[in-house]
C-alpha cells in the first residue's frame, strides 16, 4: 500500500482534465465536454452546448406565421417533418381549427417515415462508433430509400422539406405512392433483419452497450427525459398514446419499453419503434380516406398554385396573405402543443398578440433535457464509453441549441 | 365552463397566491405570485391526486410590447408541468417586474430545472434564487444583454471575442 502511494507520488499521478470537443471527430454534434479523469474513469464531467445556437426563437418572433415554417425544418434536421407538423398544429390550436381527415393521415404517414429515418440514422451511427461500419452502411441504404419517398412528396430530401402549411399540407401524396412506400418498407425490414443479425447478439456490441450509460426511471423523469431515452427505463410515456393527436388514436401500435435504461435498451427500443412506425404507416396507407388536404378557409390557408395563376379571387387571396401586415392573424392567446418527436416530446408554446407574427414562439426541444442528464450518464464510466453513450441519446445540435 | 380539478385544488390550497386561472383551448393555466412558486410546484408534484412529476418546460415571455407596464410585470416565467399518472398538463405563470426579475429556483424539485433556468437567465436575464450555478448556457460569457428581451434588437451586434494574446 505504502509502496503504491510512494509510486503515485513519484510518478505524479493526479486527476487529469480533458477537453472533448467542440469539434471532435467522433461526436455527432458540436458539443464540448470537460472531463475529470482518474486513469480511464470519468470522475466528473460538464457539458457545454450552444455551438449551434442561431436564435431560432428570436428569428421566428420577427417573421410571419408561415415564414417560421422553414426555420422549424432546421430544429431536428434528421426528422424535420415532425417539427413542421408540431409547429403547424400549435398554430392551428391557436386558431381553434381542425384540419381535414385526409390531411391528418398524410401527416401521420410522413411523421412516421421521418421517425424511421431518424432512428435508422441514430442506430447506425451508434453502431459505427463501436466499430460496426457495415451496420451504418446498411442503415443508410434504407434511409436513402425513405428519403426518396420524402423527396417525392415534399420536394426536399432529408433536411429541408417544409412540407406543411398552416391548415393543411403543401400537396397531396403523388400517384402510386402507396406501392412505393410498401416497397420501401420491405427494403427497411430486410435491413432491420440484417442489423438484428449483426448487432443484437453480437458479443462485442452487447459487451460495449449493456449496463453502459444506465439511468433509473425516477432520475430520467427528474431530468425531463422523454422519447426512447425515457422508454428504455421502463416508463411507457409516448405522446402519441397518452394524448393522441392527428389520427394516432385510430392506429394499432405498441409502445416498446426497456428495463435498464442503458445503451443496449435504447438500441432495442429504437429498433422496435421502427417496426411499429412501419405498422402505423401501413395502416394509414390502407385506411386513408379521399378528400381535401387543407382547410377551406382563405384567411388561413394558401390557395393552390394552379388557382393563383388561373383565378382572380385566388390571386387576390394569395397576394393578401403574403403582403406585409396581411398574413394570417390568430386570435390573442397562448397555447402549448406537444407531439412525439423522434427524440421525445417536442412542444411548441406560442403566444399571440393578435398580429401576423408570433409574439413569442418557444420550442421545447427534447434533446436539451436529455443533454442536461448526459453528465449523469457518463460519470463513473470509462472514457471510451462517452462517445457511444452520447451517440445513443441522439443529441441533435439544431434542436438542442436552436 | 367547469374548472379542472388541478385549478380547483390550487385555489383551495393557495387562495392568497393565485392571481388568476383560465383554460384557453383546453390548456389549464394558473397565474401565481412569485413568492409561492416553489411551494405550489411542490404541492403539484407531491400531492397524490395530482402528481405532476414532469417539469416539461420552463421559459419566459417579455410582455414589453404587449402593453404590460414594467412595474406590474414585464416578464412572465412560464412552467409547463405534466402528470404521467393522470395524463394531464398544467401551465403555471408568474409575473415579474422589470426592476427585480427574480424568482426562486426549482432545482430542489427537478434536476432539469438547472439547465432550463440557465437558459432563461441567458435569454431573458431572469435570476433564479437558489440556483447552484446560474451562468449562460447557449451564449458565451462575454455576450452583452439578453437576446429574447423585446428591447434587444434583431440585428444586435456583439463585440468579437477571441483568444487573448
Amino acid at each position: 500500500m505504502e509502496k503504491t502511494a510512494t509510486l503515485a507520488r513519484e510518478l505524479n499521478i493526479r486527476e487529469m482534465t480533458l477537453h472533448m470537443g467542440p469539434s471532435h471527430p467522433a461526436m455527432h454534434g458540436t458539443v464540448r465536454m470537460f472531463l475529470e479523469l482518474d486513469g480511464e474513469t470519468v470522475v466528473s464531467s460538464d457539458v457545454e452546448i450552444g455551438y449551434l445556437h442561431r436564435g431560432f426563437e428570436k428569428t421566428c418572433e420577427n417573421r410571419t406565421y408561415h415564414q417560421a415554417i422553414i426555420y422549424t425544418d432546421r430544429l431536428n434536421y434528421v426528422s424535420p417533418l415532425i417539427n413542421n407538423f408540431g409547429y403547424a398544429m400549435a398554430v392551428e390550436k391557436l386558431f381553434g381549427v381542425d384540419v381535414p381527415e385526409r390531411c391528418k393521415y398524410i401527416r401521420v404517414i410522413m411523421s412516421e417515415i421521418s421517425r424511421i429515418t431518424d432512428h435508422l440514422t441514430n442506430v447506425g451511427a451508434s453502431a459505427m462508433e463501436l466499430g460496426a461500419i457495415t451496420a451504418f452502411l446498411y442503415m443508410i441504404k434504407a434511409r436513402e430509400v425513405l428519403w426518396r419517398l420524402i423527396e417525392e412528396v415534399a420536394g426536399g430530401r432529408g433536411v429541408t422539406p417544409s412540407y406543411v402549411r398552416i391548415g393543411g399540407v403543401k400537396d397531396d401524396l403523388p400517384e402510386g405512392f402507396q406501392g412505393r412506400a410498401l416497397e420501401a418498407f420491405k427494403v427497411t425490414r430486410e435491413v432491420l433483419q440484417e442489423i438484428h443479425g449483426l448487432l443484437t447478439k453480437n458479443r462485442i456490441f452487447v459487451d460495449r452497450t449493456k449496463g453502459v450509460g444506465a439511468i433509473t426511471a425516477d432520475e430520467a423523469m427528474s431530468y425531463g427525459f422523454t422519447g426512447p431515452c425515457l422508454r428504455s427505463t421502463g416508463v411507457a410515456y409516448d405522446v402519441r398514446k397518452a394524448q393522441p393527436y392527428m389520427v394516432y388514436d385510430k392506429m394499432n401500435f405498441e409502445v416498446p419499453v426497456g428495463t435498464n435504461g442503458d445503451n443496449y435498451d435504447r438500441y432495442l427500443v429504437r429498433m422496435e419503434e421502427i417496426q411499429q412506425s412501419m405498422r402505423i404507416c401501413e395502416q394509414a396507407l390502407f385506411s386513408m380516406p379521399p378528400g381535401p388536404i387543407k382547410i377551406d378557409d382563405p384567411r388561413i390557408t394558401f390557395p393552390s398554385k394552379e388557382d393563383v395563376y388561373g383565378k382572380m379571387e385566388s390571386l387576390i387571396n394569395h397576394f393578401k396573405l403574403f403582403m406585409n401586415g396581411h398574413g394570417i392573424t390568430p386570435p390573442k392567446g397562448e397555447v402549448y402543443q406537444a407531439v412525439e418527436g423522434a427524440n421525445g416530446e417536442l412542444g411548441f408554446y406560442v403566444v399571440s398578440d393578435g398580429s401576423g407574427r408570433p409574439y413569442r414562439l418557444r420550442c421545447r426541444p427534447p434533446c436539451f433535457m436529455i443533454m442536461s442528464g448526459v453528465s449523469r450518464l457518463v460519470n463513473g464510466g470509462m472514457v471510451a464509453d462517452i462517445v457511444p453513450t452520447f451517440g445513443s441519446v441522439n443529441m441533435i445540435g439544431g434542436e438542442c441549441d436552436r | 365552463m367547469e374548472e379542472s380539478l388541478t385549478l380547483k385544488k390550487l385555489r383551495e390550497r393557495f387562495p392568497a397566491s393565485i392571481i388568476d386561472t383560465h383554460s384557453f383551448r383546453g390548456d389549464d393555466t394558473a397565474v401565481i405570485k412569485r413568492v409561492d412558486v416553489v411551494d405550489i410546484c411542490r404541492f403539484l408534484k407531491e400531492s397524490p391526486d395530482l402528481s405532476y412529476n414532469f417539469l416539461m418546460d420552463l421559459t419566459a415571455v417579455d410582455y414589453l410590447q404587449m402593453g404590460n407596464s414594467p412595474k406590474e410585470g414585464r416578464f412572465e416565467v412560464v412552467y409547463h408541468l405534466y402528470s404521467l399518472k393522470y395524463n394531464h398538463r398544467v401551465r403555471i405563470k408568474s409575473p415579474l417586474t422589470e426592476a427585480d426579475p427574480t424568482i426562486d429556483s426549482l432545482t430542489p424539485l427537478w434536476a432539469v430545472a438547472n439547465w432550463l433556468e440557465r437558459e432563461c437567465w441567458d435569454m431573458f436575464g431572469i435570476r433564479f434564487d437558489g440556483h447552484p450555478d446560474l451562468k449562460r448556457i447557449l451564449l458565451y460569457e462575454q455576450f452583452e444583454g439578453h437576446p429574447l428581451r423585446k428591447d434587444y434588437p434583431l440585428t444586435g451586434r456583439q463585440p468579437l471575442i477571441g483568444p487573448k494574446n
